[in-house]
C-alpha cells in the first residue's frame, strides 16, 4: 500500500520548534561584539533639509558611529526598481523614483530615514538619536489624490513636471458601443483608503562582514532572500558567492517584507562592511507604522453598462493610485486590480486607465490582495447598484454573468501584473457560488429567517461576494531534492516562508513521490547558500511554482532512485515499489534495499564509474508556469448590526473555495481564516489615517485596530477542486485569496441589514462611527 | 558594554526555576533582559506597548506583559518563559494540541498565546468558546484568524483534564 500524503490533514513538521521557543526569527540572532542601530527618522511628511548637526550624537558614550547620507559618499545610490514597467504594453507613462537610504534633500514622507546611529546597545542609539540636531524647512504635504494632480500642487519630485508616477489605459472590446446598447448605465465614485500589513514580527537585519574570509552574512526578515542578496553583492561591489542571506523564520510577511530595498536594507549591511562588527537593526512597532510599506489607497470612477435582463454589456473603470514617496514596486497593484475589475463574470467590453500619483505618504507595495480587493470591491459593489435599479435578486443577477464552464481557458485580452495575457485558466463558477448558497442556506435565511427577524426589530444582512484569485505567476522557482546517506531528504528551495507551512506542505509532495514519511523530508527556505536561483513568496504563488519545482526534481529523483534499485536488485524498474524508505520487489518483500543504502551506492568513493554518471540520488528541478493559474471562491455572511452603538456581530460566516489541488487541506484553511480576518479589518477596523499634513494619526496597535479572537466568526470552509490545466500538480494559489472579497461582502451584507433605508456604501474601510454618519447622512437627504 | 553601565543594580530573579543574579541597568526592559542577557529568545516582542501580548510571560504565575516590565521589577520574584511550559521531545499537551489543531502558523504570536492559555486553563479547565475568545483577546494573530488556536485551546483543556 503506497502512502498518499497529498491532500491529507498532516500536522507541521515546524511546530516543535515554533512552539517551544526554539525556532530562529532574525531578532534572535546575538554575534559577539555586534552593534546595534538606530534611525532618526522625520517627524515632517516633506520638507526640506537645511542641515543636520550629529556631532553631539557622536561624542554620546558607546556610540561607534554616526552616518548621514554624505557620509555614505558615493555608495549612496537610491534602490534599484524592483518591478519595471510592463515592456510589452504601449502607451505607458511611467517615471520611476526610488527610495534612498538615507534623505539628502528632501523629506517624502514622515519617518523616512534621515541619519543611523551605530552604538554598543540599541538604549545607547536611540539615546543618541535624540542628540541629532537637524534644521528643516517645512513644505506643504500632498495628501489628497485628486488635489495632487491638480496643477498647481506642490510636488513630491520637483524634476517631475506633475505628481503624476504612471499612467495606463487598457481596453477589451469597445465600451462606449457597448454602453450605446445598453438599458442601463449607472456611474459611481468608489474610495478605498489605506490599511497596514501589520505583520507580529517587524522589520528587522543583521548584517555580519566577516574580513577575513570576506563573506558577509546578513538575517533578513525578507520574502526574498535571493533578490536580496544579489542586489546587496552589486550594491557594495561583492561576488554574489561572497553574500550569504538568510530569512529564517519570520513572523508574517503579507506583502511588505518582499519590498526591494528598503533603506535599512541598503544601509545596515553597508555600515557593518564599514565598521567591520556586526550590527543588527530590529524594526520597532512605530517604526514600522511609518517605514514599513502600505496599501490599498485608491480613488475609483466606474461605470457599469447592462441590459434590461441584468446581463453585462461593458465596464469602464477610470481610477487613482496612491503609490506614496516612490513607486519602486512598478505597476504591479493597478494591474492586479484591472485584472479583478470584472470579477468572474463574462465581461466583453471593458475600458481602463489608471493613473498612479506620487503623495507625501509611506510607499505603497502590495499587501496581502494587492489591488485585487479593490478590483473585487469595484465590481461587486456596482453588481449591487445594477441589481437595486433592475430590481433583481442580489443572487441572480451575479449568477446570470458568471463564466460558464465551457468558456475555459478564458482570456481577458488584456495584461496581468506579470505582463503575460490575463488569461483563467479553469473553473466551474456557478458550482462555487451554489455551494456557497446552500453552506449558508441563503434561500431558506432569506425567506424563512430574516423576515421574523426584522419584525423583532434586528438588524440583520446576508451577503454573497464571488470573486477570482490570479496566483502562481512567473517568472520561475526551483528546488533541489537530495537523498542523503541517512536515508532522509533533503529540500532546497531558493523561496522564504512566513508560516505558510512550506516545511510540511513541500515535504508532502516528496513524502508521496519517494515512499518515505513527511517528517523524514527536511526544506531549506530562505538560505541563499542552499540555493541559488529563485524570486521569493509573492502573489500566492509559493506552493503552485515553487511547490511544481519540487515536485518535479522529487519525480527526477524517483526515477534515478528506481534505476540504480532495478540493477541492484536485479529486478525490472516497473516491479518496484517506494515505501517505508525502502525500495522493494513488489511480489518478494523480503527482496529490498533502503533509500539510505542506494545513496551510497550512487556515490562511491573508489572504483570507476559510467561516463556520464552524476553522484547522487539528487536532481534540480525549476518551474515556470505559462501564466499564472486563477482561482476561484465565494464567500457568504450573515451580519447582525446593533442600531444604536453600529457594533457588529457576525452570525454565519461561509467559504467555498476553488484552488485546485488541494496539499493540506489543513494549512488551505490556515490560510482562508488569517486571510478573512485580515479582510474583515480592511472591512471595517484597519483605516489608516493621515491628516493634512501627511502625519499619520493612529501609528500604534491602540490606535489601530488589528482584528482579535472577540471579532472573528466562527468560519465554515468549503472546498470545490478544478485542476490548474497549467501545472502537474494542478494547484492554484489561495495565500491572499481569504482576504480578498470581505469589503464587498460586507458592504453587501450592511446594504441588506438596512434595506429599509437608502444605505449605499462606496467606501473602505468603514468603522462603527463611520457607518453611524452614512446613516445621519442617509436621514437627514 | 562596561564603558556605559552606570546606575546597575543586582537582579536576583528565577526563570523557568534556575535562579539568576546579575547586574542590569534599571532601564532595562524585561523583554531585553530575558532575550538579549539570558538568551531566552522565546519570548517575542510586537509592539512594545502592551498591546500584542507576543511577550506575555509569567511572573509568579500571573501573565504579564514583558514590554512593558523593567527587568529590575522581577527582583525576587519568579519568571515563566515559552521555555518553561515543555521541550521539543516532551511538548506540554498545551503545546500539542497546538500542533495538533493548526494554532499557529509564523509562530511569532504564539509564545505569548501559550503562556496566557496556561494561566487561563488553570483557572477554568472546561471553558466555553466565548470564554476562550475573550481570554485571547489580548494576543493579536496576524495569521490564523483565531479560529484554530481556539480549537487548539479546546483540545488543550480536554487534554489537560484527563
Amino acid at each position: 500500500m503506497i502512502k498518499k500524503f497529498i491532500g491529507k490533514r498532516v500536522m507541521r513538521n515546524e511546530d516543535p520548534r515554533l512552539l517551544t521557543g526554539q525556532a530562529q526569527f532574525v531578532d534572535d540572532v546575538e554575534i559577539p561584539g555586534m552593534l546595534h542601530a538606530a534611525f532618526l527618522r522625520s517627524d515632517y511628511a516633506h520638507a526640506r533639509l537645511l542641515s543636520i548637526d550629529v556631532s553631539a550624537a557622536r561624542q554620546h558614550p558607546g556610540v561607534v558611529a554616526v552616518f548621514t547620507a554624505e557620509d555614505m559618499g558615493d555608495d549612496w545610490f537610491p534602490g534599484p526598481p524592483l518591478v519595471s514597467p510592463p515592456p510589452t504594453a504601449k502607451d505607458v507613462t511611467f517615471h520611476s523614483r526610488r527610495q534612498v537610504p538615507l534623505v539628502k534633500d528632501k523629506v517624502r514622507h514622515a519617518g523616512e530615514a534621515i541619519a543611523v546611529v551605530i552604538a554598543e546597545s540599541r538604549y545607547i542609539a536611540e539615546d543618541a538619536v535624540e542628540d541629532i540636531l537637524v534644521e528643516f524647512e517645512p513644505l506643504e504635504a500632498v495628501v489628497d489624490l485628486e488635489k495632487a494632480l491638480e496643477v498647481n500642487s506642490v510636488l513630491v519630485h520637483d524634476d517631475l513636471e506633475s505628481n503624476l508616477a504612471a499612467q495606463m489605459f487598457q481596453q477589451k472590446g469597445d465600451y462606449e458601443a457597448a454602453r450605446q446598447q445598453a438599458d442601463l448605465v449607472i456611474q459611481r465614485r468608489i474610495v478605498i483608503e489605506r490599511g497596514a500589513a501589520a505583520a507580529m514580527e517587524n522589520r528587522g537585519i543583521v548584517a555580519h562582514w566577516d574580513a577575513k574570509s570576506q563573506h558577509l552574512t546578513i538575517w533578513d526578515t525578507t520574502q526574498a532572500p535571493i533578490p536580496i542578496r544579489n542586489g546587496t553583492a552589486a550594491r557594495l561591489g561583492l561576488s554574489e558567492h561572497q553574500v550569504r542571506v538568510i530569512a529564517p523564520f519570520i513572523g508574517g510577511g503579507f506583502g511588505p517584507k518582499i519590498m526591494m530595498f528598503y533603506a535599512e536594507e541598503l544601509v545596515i549591511p553597508w555600515a557593518a562592511k564599514k565598521l567591520n562588527r556586526p550590527v543588527k537593526w530590529i524594526e520597532d512597532r512605530r517604526e514600522n507604522f511609518y517605514a514599513t510599506t502600505q496599501e490599498r489607497g485608491q480613488v475609483h470612477d466606474v461605470e457599469i453598462a447592462l441590459s434590461r435582463d441584468g446581463h453585462i454589456l461593458g465596464l469602464k473603470d477610470n481610477f487613482l493610485h496612491d503609490t506614496g514617496a516612490y513607486d519602486p514596486y512598478g505597476l504591479t497593484i493597478p494591474l492586479n486590480t484591472q485584472s479583478h475589475d470584472m470579477g468572474g463574470y463574462d465581461i466583453k467590453n471593458y475600458s481602463s486607465e489608471f493613473k498612479v500619483v506620487f503623495t507625501n505618504k509611506t510607499i505603497v507595495t502590495p499587501v496581502r490582495g494587492a489591488g485585487r480587493p479593490q478590483g473585487i470591491f469595484v465590481i461587486e459593489r456596482m453588481m449591487d447598484a445594477a441589481a437595486k435599479e433592475l430590481g433583481m435578486d442580489a443572487v441572480e443577477i451575479r449568477k446570470r454573468n458568471l463564466i460558464p464552464p465551457e468558456a475555459f481557458p478564458y482570456e481577458h485580452k488584456i495584461i496581468d501584473q506579470a505582463f503575460a495575457p490575463l488569461i483563467f485558466d479553469s473553473g466551474n463558477y456557478k458550482a462555487v457560488v451554489d455551494k456557497a448558497l446552500d453552506m449558508i442556506g441563503y434561500d431558506k435565511f432569506v425567506k424563512e429567517e430574516q423576515p421574523h427577524l426584522r419584525v423583532d426589530g434586528k438588524y440583520v444582512g446576508i451577503a454573497i461576494a464571488p470573486f477570482v484569485e490570479t496566483t502562481g505567476v512567473g517568472p520561475y522557482e526551483g528546488a533541489r531534492v537530495t537523498v542523503e546517506a541517512s536515508g532522509k531528504i533533503n529540500v532546497a528551495t531558493g523561496i522564504g516562508t512566513q508560516g505558510q507551512g512550506h516545511f510540511t506542505s513541500f515535504a508532502q509532495i516528496v513524502a508521496e513521490q519517494l515512499g518515505v514519511e513527511v517528517n523524514d523530508v527536511r526544506i531549506v527556505t530562505g538560505d541563499t547558500t542552499e540555493f541559488h536561483w529563485g524570486t521569493g513568496t509573492f502573489a500566492s504563488r509559493g506552493a503552485v511554482v515553487a511547490g511544481n519545482a519540487v515536485h518535479a526534481a522529487s519525480s527526477i529523483v524517483r526515477k534515478k532512485i528506481l534505476k540504480l534499485a532495478s540493477k541492484v536488485l536485479e529486478a525490472p524498474e516497473d516491479e518496484l515499489e517506494l515505501e517505508d524508505g525502502q525500495v522493494r520487489v513488489a511480489d518478494i518483500p523480503q527482496k529490498s534495499v533502503s533509500l539510505g543504502e542506494l545513496a551510497v551506492l550512487a556515490n562511491p568513493l573508489r572504483g570507476a564509474v559510467e561516463p556520464g554518471t552524476e553522484p547522487g540520488l539528487e536532481s534540480t528541478a525549476y518551474f515556470g508556469p505559462q501564466y499564472g493559474a486563477t482561482a476561484f471562491g465565494t464567500h457568504a455572511m450573515i451580519l447582525e448590526v446593533d442600531p444604536e452603538t453600529m457594533m457588529i456581530k457576525i452570525r454565519r460566516y461561509v467559504t467555498v473555495e476553488d484552488c485546485g489541488t488541494v496539499l493540506n487541506p489543513l494549512i488551505l484553511e490556515g490560510q482562508i481564516h488569517g486571510g478573512v480576518s485580515m479582510g474583515l479589518g480592511n472591512a471595517y477596523y484597519e483605516k489608516l489615517h493621515f491628516d493634512e499634513n501627511g502625519q499619520l494619526l493612529n501609528a500604534s496597535f491602540a490606535d489601530y485596530l488589528v482584528v482579535s479572537a472577540t471579532e472573528m466568526p466562527r468560519i465554515e470552509v468549503g472546498h470545490l477542486e478544478t485542476r490548474s490545466t497549467l501545472n502537474e500538480l494542478g494547484a492554484k494559489g489561495v495565500g491572499e485569496a481569504g482576504a480578498i472579497p470581505v469589503p464587498a461582502l460586507f458592504a453587501q451584507a450592511l446594504e441588506n441589514a438596512f434595506h429599509d433605508r437608502k444605505l449605499e456604501i462606496l467606501e473602505m474601510p468603514l468603522s462603527p462611527n463611520r457607518l453611524f454618519e452614512l446613516l445621519n447622512e442617509e436621514k437627514s437627504r | 558594554m562596561e564603558t556605559t553601565l552606570q546606575n546597575v543594580f543586582d537582579l536576583a530573579v528565577t526563570v523557568n526555576g534556575t535562579r539568576y543574579e546579575q547586574a542590569v541597568e534599571p532601564r532595562i526592559l524585561l523583554s531585553d533582559f530575558l532575550r538579549h542577557d539570558l538568551g531566552l529568545t522565546g519570548t517575542h516582542v510586537g509592539c512594545e506597548h502592551g498591546v500584542c501580548g507576543a511577550c506575555t510571560v509569567l511572573l509568579d504565575g500571573e501573565p504579564v506583559r514583558s514590554c512593558l516590565m523593567f527587568a529590575v521589577q522581577a527582583h525576587g520574584r519568579e519568571v515563566t518563559t515559552v521555555e518553561g511550559l515543555g521541550t521539543i521531545d516532551h511538548l506540554h499537551p498545551i503545546q500539542e494540541a497546538f500542533q495538533e489543531a493548526h494554532g499557529l502558523q509564523c509562530g511569532f504570536c504564539t509564545p505569548g498565546i501559550l503562556t496566557t492559555v496556561k494561566v487561563f486553563l488553570e483557572q477554568n479547565p472546561n471553558p466555553s468558546e466565548e470564554e476562550i475568545r475573550e481570554a485571547l483577546s489580548g494576543n493579536l494573530c496576524r495569521c490564523t484568524g483565531y479560529q484554530h488556536i481556539v480549537d487548539a485551546v479546546q483540545l488543550a483543556a480536554e487534554k489537560m483534564r484527563k
